[in-house]
């Protein structure tokens, strides 16, 4: 049994008790309120443009799509214009599907011996897991902007106002955040439970998922049963936002804190990590590129300089045995 | 040569449990029979290799030159340098699992190391050590491993298990292509001279000769002839086809091995016939006499070595456009590299089919056209009269191969053409075909003897799913578009599928071939009975 969890289990929890102390006991806040959210930020913005800039920096000499459908030959041959695209418009559109609807997971088979056949079912699992996941992230995200932006913007109110359609509880709940926390402990399970996910899984695949269920519960536990000061919340958030930095007066709970650690350490933990798949499902050459290299020309930067077998040599090899056998030679 | 396991043995023996021990710690297999050969002295000295005295997989201390690590190190950094997607792939990966089971080598062997994250973990381990702040830094909890000799021997088997067929690319979320690591891989190996026999004698034959297989002009000439005087027995036309004309309208240019090995024979056969029946302005070269490139499983500067003959022919003999015929990774390097490594091929003309007058757009940059794509274009068109009935004895399945269909996405071309051809036509399940479709399990240089209990088990998803449609359409012949496929597939079916034959498309189309002044056929291209009754 592959025990990487445990790893960063130990690191999580280290990690919260560390803000929870550090801003807690020992009455750190601005340490934990404002200088290492800015120093996240930072890290995070630095981080990602280099790791961008470092994929940009190398070429793509080769168009070297994936296809996934009926090319494009004689006109009543049927093309399939989004899986095997030969325009920009359908790259565009299989990047969206994919990018949005997560189109190529959507395609998961599990394959399984049945008797003496072997069978390759269907599943949505693995989807729908990612799907919950990413989308109730989303939202999430989404929703903690009113803490940053005064006046809240109209997005950010319909969609508080769509994620918290059941109406139940007080304050009410939304959607949004329990989902995150489901869709993450499915994937948690998932890689500890399936043995093969498990195999393949290392302590960093394991490190994000668990520090995104702190922030969930960490969360969670602050709306819906400590009942956190709001009002204070985005007193300080805003200050953040505006460069006008301060504690609010009276300081927050070190719950608060331990919630916006976890934050600050995935945010500038993301440039470093597997999370950059955010920024490299867009650069994906086997995803991003038309397969229309037989009708255009495409340039590799760095095409090398090669030495061939030229006709001449290959002819000066055999010339004897090609006269004899009636082939045309150039030099007699 | 070592003895495999019968099939039902085999099948049992399939174990998907997960070993004890973390994969970073289990043993690789390098006894005979689990390793290719490796490459010989004189063919790497030949092709200006690094050339490595003779060695075996088995040995203990594979004698790595001194700067091993170094030379890795720098390699890798180049390559990370030159291709977008080795940075990408290597950062991006979730291992979500995705891919885990989409393998044909781990369906049919059960090894973790077979699932296409664990074979890019091989590398990416390394890679993480080497080229990243976070496993710099915290090592194996980042998933992070020193390059050792054991790394480079599991690299040597596992990049070697791979037929770079690009399935686990359909459906990874980012498109992970394990084509790409395997690519990586094998030319990092090269660069300590560690290449397989298989790949590298073909290439040195190709590089020479003109073709992999190392048939010298007059040897190639004769084979073509040979192949006349059959079809005049079959047909009673004589057929005289020219080589190295210049002048010629186009020059055809298709895998050495159908000139070789039966059943590819039978498909040279077809074409001829073909293109003698609607009088084709064509010729052959026996200097560009090889479709396939196995410099694609080598490098890519040895890919571009290999393939540069095709221009620099149709050039010299002035054709105005190239035909190409059924070969699986050839089309993978006409469609996505041929050009960007070997362009313009501003000498020549967009092609257009002399007899219909269809214009190829989809091929006015190469200036290649696909048999496939010319046929179904003739029948389309009504130019060719067909007696389909004469393939009335097959039962005829189709196995796409995996080039074409993921690395161009010809998929009904060639269905277009059986159809037209054959009254029997049944698919094998969704999940087998098209973009789905399994290899079969010999691809990138793979179809060596040395390792039959991989091939058969590699070959296996794709066996299975021919016997689903034996068992219940009576399939008995598997129609492929690849020469590799035509040499593979027939020890494949004779082990898993024994009463299925296997054809390339336009032996079918010779069969079915109504030609002009032809006497009354009473056999096919391979001299059987046209109809079983008739034995």
């Amino acid at each position: 049994m592959n025990v990487n969890y445990l790893y960063s289990l130990l690191a999580v929890v280290v990690l919260g008790l560390f803000a929870y102390v550090g801003a807690g006991a020992a009455g750190l806040q601005s340490v934990f309120g404002i200088f290492i959210p800015y120093l996240a930020v930072v890290i995070f913005i630095a981080g990602f443009v280099n790791r961008v800039m470092g994929w940009a920096k190398s070429p793509v000499p080769f168009r070297i799509p994936t296809t996934c459908g009926q090319q494009q030959s004689l006109d009543w041959f049927k093309q399939n214009k989004i899986d095997n695209p030969s325009t920009m418009f359908g790259v565009i559109a299989r990047m969206f599907l994919e990018i949005v609807l997560f189109r190529s997971l959507f395609k998961n088979t599990r394959t399984e011996i049945v008797g003496n056949r072997i069978s390759y079912k269907w599943v949505v699992w693995l989807w729908l897991f990612a799907i919950l996941f990413h989308y109730s992230f989303l939202a999430v995200v989404v929703r903690h902007l009113r803490f940053f932006l005064e006046p809240v913007p109209f997005f950010v109110s319909s969609l508080e106002q769509i994620d918290g359609i059941l109406q139940v509880g007080l304050p009410g709940v939304f959607l949004s955040g329990v989902t995150l926390l489901a869709g993450a402990l499915l994937l948690l399970l998932r890689r500890i439970l399936i043995p093969k996910v498990n195999y393949i899984s290392l302590a960093a695949d394991y490190f994000p998922l668990l520090l995104i269920i702190g922030i969930s519960l960490t969360g969670l536990m602050m709306r819906y049963f400590t009942k956190v000061d709001v009002v204070k919340i985005k007193e300080l958030t805003m200050g953040l936002a505006t460069f006008h930095v301060g504690i609010p007066e009276g300081g927050l709970g070190a719950l608060f804190y331990v919630h916006l650690f976890f934050v600050c350490i995935l945010v500038a933990y993301i440039p470093f990590s597997k999370l950059m798949h955010m920024g490299g499902v867009f650069l994906s050459p086997t995803r991003n590129l038309a397969n229309n290299s037989r009708m255009k020309r495409h340039i590799n930067p760095w095409n090398p300089e090669v030495k061939f077998h030229t006709y001449d040599e290959y002819e000066d090899d055999f010339r004897e045995k090609m006269i004899e056998a009636d082939l045309p030679v150039e030099k007699e | 040569m070592v003895d495999i396991l019968k099939p039902e043995e085999m099948f049992d023996s399939i174990d998907y449990s997960i070993p004890s021990d973390r994969w970073q710690d289990v043993p690789t297999d390098l006894t005979l029979g689990n390793f290719c050969y490796p490459a010989k002295k004189k063919n790497q000295e030949y092709l200006g290799l690094v050339a490595k005295d003779e060695w075996s997989p088995a040995d203990d201390d594979w004698k790595l030159p001194d700067n091993w690590e170094k030379i890795i190190y720098e390699g890798f950094k180049e390559r990370l340098g030159k291709y977008r997607s080795l940075k990408i792939f290597m950062d991006v990966c979730v291992r979500c699992g995705a891919c885990a089971d989409k393998c044909h080598f781990f369906i049919g062997s059960g090894d973790p190391k077979n699932m296409p994250v664990l074979r890019a973990e091989l590398l990416r381990s390394v890679y993480r050590k080497d080229f990243t702040t976070a496993g710099k830094i915290l090592g194996s909890i980042a998933g992070a491993r020193k390059l050792t000799p054991t790394v480079i021997k599991e690299w040597f088997s596992y990049f070697y298990q791979c037929s770079e067929c690009r399935r686990c690319s359909v459906y990874c979320p980012y498109g992970i292509d394990t084509a790409e690591i395997t690519m990586m891989g094998r030319e990092l190996l090269s660069l300590l001279g560690l290449n397989i026999n298989w790949i590298i004698e073909p290439v040195a034959n190709c590089f020479r000769t003109g073709n992999h297989l190392g048939i010298q002009p007059h040897a190639f000439k004769e084979m073509i002839e040979f192949f006349c005087d059959d079809i005049e027995e079959i047909t009673g036309i004589k057929i005289n086809p020219s080589f190295n004309r210049k002048g010629a309208e186009i020059l055809f240019i298709t895998p050495s091995g159908d000139a070789f090995a039966d059943p590819g024979t039978y498909t040279m056969m077809g074409y001829l016939m073909l293109f003698e029946h609607i009088g084709l302005d064509y010729t052959l070269s026996t200097y560009a006499s090889e479709g396939g490139n196995f410099g694609l499983f080598t490098s890519s500067e040895m890919m571009k070595r290999l393939n540069g003959k095709m221009y620099a022919e149709s050039k010299r003999l002035g054709v105005k456009w190239i035909l190409g015929g059924e070969c699986g990774h050839m089309w993978r390097v006409i469609n996505q590299y041929m050009e960007t490594m070997n362009g313009p091929a501003d000498f020549m003309e967009v092609p257009v089919s002399p007899i219909t007058g269809t214009r190829f757009d989809n091929a006015a940059s190469t200036k290649m056209v696909h048999i496939t794509e010319f046929t179904a274009d003739l029948i389309k068109n009504n130019k060719l009269k067909l007696d389909p009935s004469r393939n009335d004895k097959f039962k005829v399945t189709y196995h796409d191969s995996c080039n074409p269909a993921r690395g161009m996405g010809l998929l009904d071309e060639p269905r277009y053409v059986l159809n037209g051809v054959c009254n029997n036509f049944y698919e094998m399940p969704e999940n087998t075909i098209r973009e789905q479709t399994f290899c079969c399990g010999s691809g990138s240089g793979l179809n060596t003897e040395e390792i039959m209990d991989l091939r058969m088990r590699g070959g296996l998803p794709r066996a299975n799913a021919v016997k689903h449609v034996h068992d219940k359409f009576g399939v008995n012949l598997l129609a492929t578009i690849c020469a590799i496929d035509r040499a593979a597939l027939p020890p494949l079916m004779d082990y898993w599928v024994p009463e299925v034959g296997v054809a390339g498309i336009h032996e079918l189309v010779g069969n079915a071939l109504v030609m002009d002044g032809e006497i009354e056929r009473t056999t096919d291209l391979r001299f059987e009975p046209l109809n079983e009754e008739e034995e």
